[in-house]
């Protein structure tokens, strides 16, 4: 198992940057998401560790030595990717046994055999063993390139959107055994995502990436809560966090649309007058008939274990999780208030946390 | 079945409002070709294979006579004609392997990024869009022992390629390997960039060698396309006419379709050739069909 450092990486294709100076360190044993839309440079990352490209300035440590010189080969690592990537015309088995049989590798017959069969039963594709790859369904070849990436016993798992092109249930399952899988072999997971779901559940540590920059990395709890600009508020959470623009006055927050709502200002920074926003959980907003803040419901999703509830305030839309009993009417008057510990403070114009700012 | 495979005629297309029916085109367009094929093809096939059972000659007014198998127990029984079967077939073998050689391995080459690949693709399939008979006239001239590029770029000093009988069959297949190997490396380049790169990058995580990967992943991807290829310059090849007539007479290099047009027009044996013909057509069509067995065996596995 492995400790991956990625130090100053920057990769261009061309004009096209795709990353830009991007500092990385995935603790040995650690399942690292990175999350971020398509074109972020999520793949080029993953494919830079597992030597597939190579970068345009920085360095890449595994182990605490740099790889720049080795092969894919060399690097011993694992990359599962979204087009499965199995080889046609063999079976499962076959497949498998692929990276063992490599003449480099020179593994015992018996011990591929038991490999294998190792694998198969941890991945539950036992009585696929024989079969054609092209005869199996989207989830059991992802296990199959799963099971290919493990039987081998890299030093890090790489993977590029697995889960992807899978239906939402297998989606959910395979999220569940890849975190198992990952706990049980002890192994450095760095899993690359565009799903915010996936990347909440899954991950030990969570790397936002926003056009080629590393925007914020931590833990889920960390980046949910104390997102260090408006691009990660934006980008986690579903729905995401409530971005309302405004200033303090008075030890109050005014919102641009009218309102104002208590606000215990607890950071140490002058803020009266600055324009500002005011990011807030969906679930930290609440109905209530004695609060502050007026609006109208424009619409309500309800999602079985609560609702989510898009108030109309002037111009502008916010978001708040309600009770799944609460009953509500389209186009009704109600009152919300916040939970003002909860609020999360950004500089309008740099969209830059305070608290990380200061 | 037909009519769930055709589209319906447009109702409005100019067709339609000349009241011109599916149906009505369809026939407009499937009738000459069968025709032409009727008349060109299917008839004289019919034709030779009665002229095959009598002794008919063409340069002759005297009428055919029935002779029933005669004309086919005396060709498989004439150990010259077996000759030119060893001949073809070791023309065939030679030249075969060596197009699948040189054109796969110049697909290979070409398969990758490289400067100007179009410009130099199609550079190299010159040789193949060439008439039989100008490359068989100017090959004859580079052969050539006194003044040929050959020998002087190889310094082989007065060599004789044609009219030495054991060199004259090879220079013959050097020439159509040089001819034909484009065709083989425009169909090889066309199932080698059809293997997903992906592939290749899941091999070289996976730690696969150079050959492992060619044996494992390329090849087995190819060989569909490949064995295509194989068919037709094995047909083509066991059917070698112009080539080896031009650039030599040597008797080593009289494959059995020189054999036949000699028996055929300028001994004027008609009948006895028809029946050569279908003897070669007969071979030619089991070749093929070994050939088609193992290809749909490679594209199941």
């Amino acid at each position: 198992m492995a400790h991956i450092e990625l130090k100053g990486i920057t990769k261009n294709f061309g004009d096209h940057t795709a990353l830009q100076n991007m500092n990385l360190d995935i603790a040995d044993g650690e399942f690292f998401v990175l999350l971020g839309q398509t074109g972020a440079g999520k793949t080029t990352t993953l494919r830079l560790i597992a030597g597939l490209e190579k970068p345009t300035a920085g360095q890449i440590f595994i182990d605490g030595r740099d790889v720049a010189s080795w092969g894919a080969a060399e690097r011993d690592v694992a990359l599962v990717l979204q087009q499965y990537s199995l080889y046609p015309r063999y079976t499962v088995r076959e497949n498998l046994e692929f990276p063992l049989k490599s003449p480099i590798r020179r593994v015992e017959p018996a011990e591929i055999k038991e490999r294998v069969d190792r694998v198969a039963r941890t991945l539950r594709i036992e009585h696929l063993l024989d079969r054609k790859t092209d005869r199996l369904s989207g989830g059991e070849m992802q296990r199959v390139s799963i099971g290919r990436a493990i039987v081998r016993k890299p030093r890090v798992f790489l993977m590029d959107e697995p889960l992807s092109a899978l239906d939402a249930k297998l989606r959910e399952a395979l999220r569940t055994e890849l975190k198992n899988l990952q706990m049980n072999l002890g192994a450095t997971f760095l899993f690359v995502t565009h799903d915010q779901i996936e990347a909440m559940s899954m991950g030990d540590k969570i790397g936002v990436l926003n056009n080629g920059n590393l925007v914020q990395t931590g833990t889920p709890h960390e980046i949910y809560n104390n997102p260090v600009n408006t691009f990660v508020a934006g980008s986690v959470g579903s729905p995401p966090m409530n971005l309302i623009d405004g200033t303090i006055a008075g030890g109050e927050a005014v919102s641009d649309d009218g309102y104002r709502l208590p606000f215990a200002n607890g950071h140490a920074i002058v803020t009266d007058g600055r324009p500002l926003t005011f990011g807030i959980r969906p679930e930290d907003l609440q109905l209530e008939s004695g609060g502050a803040g007026k609006a109208t419901v424009h619409d309500v999703e309800n999602h079985g274990v609560a609702k989510i509830v898009t108030l109309r305030t002037g111009e502008k839309f916010i978001r708040a999780t309600v009770p799944a009993q609460a009953v509500l009417r389209i186009e009704e008057k109600v009152r919300f208030s916040w939970n003002p510990e909860k609020v999360v403070l950004f500089d309008s114009r740099t969209g830059v946390s305070l608290r990380h700012a200061s | 079945m037909a009519t769930a495979v055709m589209t319906s005629l447009d109702t409005k297309s100019p067709a339609a409002s000349r009241g011109m029916s599916d149906i009505r085109i369809r026939n407009l367009f499937i009738i000459p070709t069968i025709l032409f094929l009727i008349v060109f093809n299917i008839f004289p096939l019919i034709y030779s294979l009665g002229y095959s059972f009598t002794d008919f000659r063409a340069s002759s007014n005297a009428p055919a006579n029935f002779v029933g198998l005669r004309n086919y127990r005396e060709l498989l029984n004439d150990p010259f004609i077996w000759a030119n079967f060893a001949i073809t077939a070791k023309y065939v073998i030679i030249s075969v392997s060596g197009q699948v050689i040189v054109g796969f391995g110049t697909a290979m080459l070409l398969n990758r990024d490289i400067p100007l690949k179009g410009l130099l693709t199609t550079l190299l399939l010159l040789p193949m869009m060439l008439s039989m008979a100008v490359v068989g006239l100017f090959w004859k001239l580079l052969y050539d022992p006194s003044f040929g590029i050959i020998n002087y770029a190889l310094g082989l000093g007065s060599f004789e390629w044609l009219s030495n009988p054991d060199m004259a069959l090879y220079a013959v297949a050097i020439t159509d390997i040089w001819m034909w190997s484009p065709f083989v490396m425009l169909l090889s380049l066309a199932g080698l960039s059809a293997v997903p790169k992906h592939l290749y990058e899941a091999a070289a995580i996976d730690r696969a060698g150079p050959f492992y990967t060619f044996f494992r992943i390329t090849l087995p991807l190819v060989a569909p396309i490949l064995m295509i290829a194989i068919i037709f310059r094995t047909m083509e090849a066991f059917k070698t006419f112009d080539l080896a007539y031009i650039l030599t007479s040597q008797p080593t290099t009289e494959v059995i379709s020189i054999r036949l047009y000699k028996m055929a027009f300028q001994e004027w044996q008609t009948g006895r050739s028809c029946a050569l013909a279908y003897i070669v057509l007969i071979m030619v069509l089991a070749i093929t069909n070994i050939y088609v067995k193992y290809l749909n065996k490679v594209k199941e596995r």
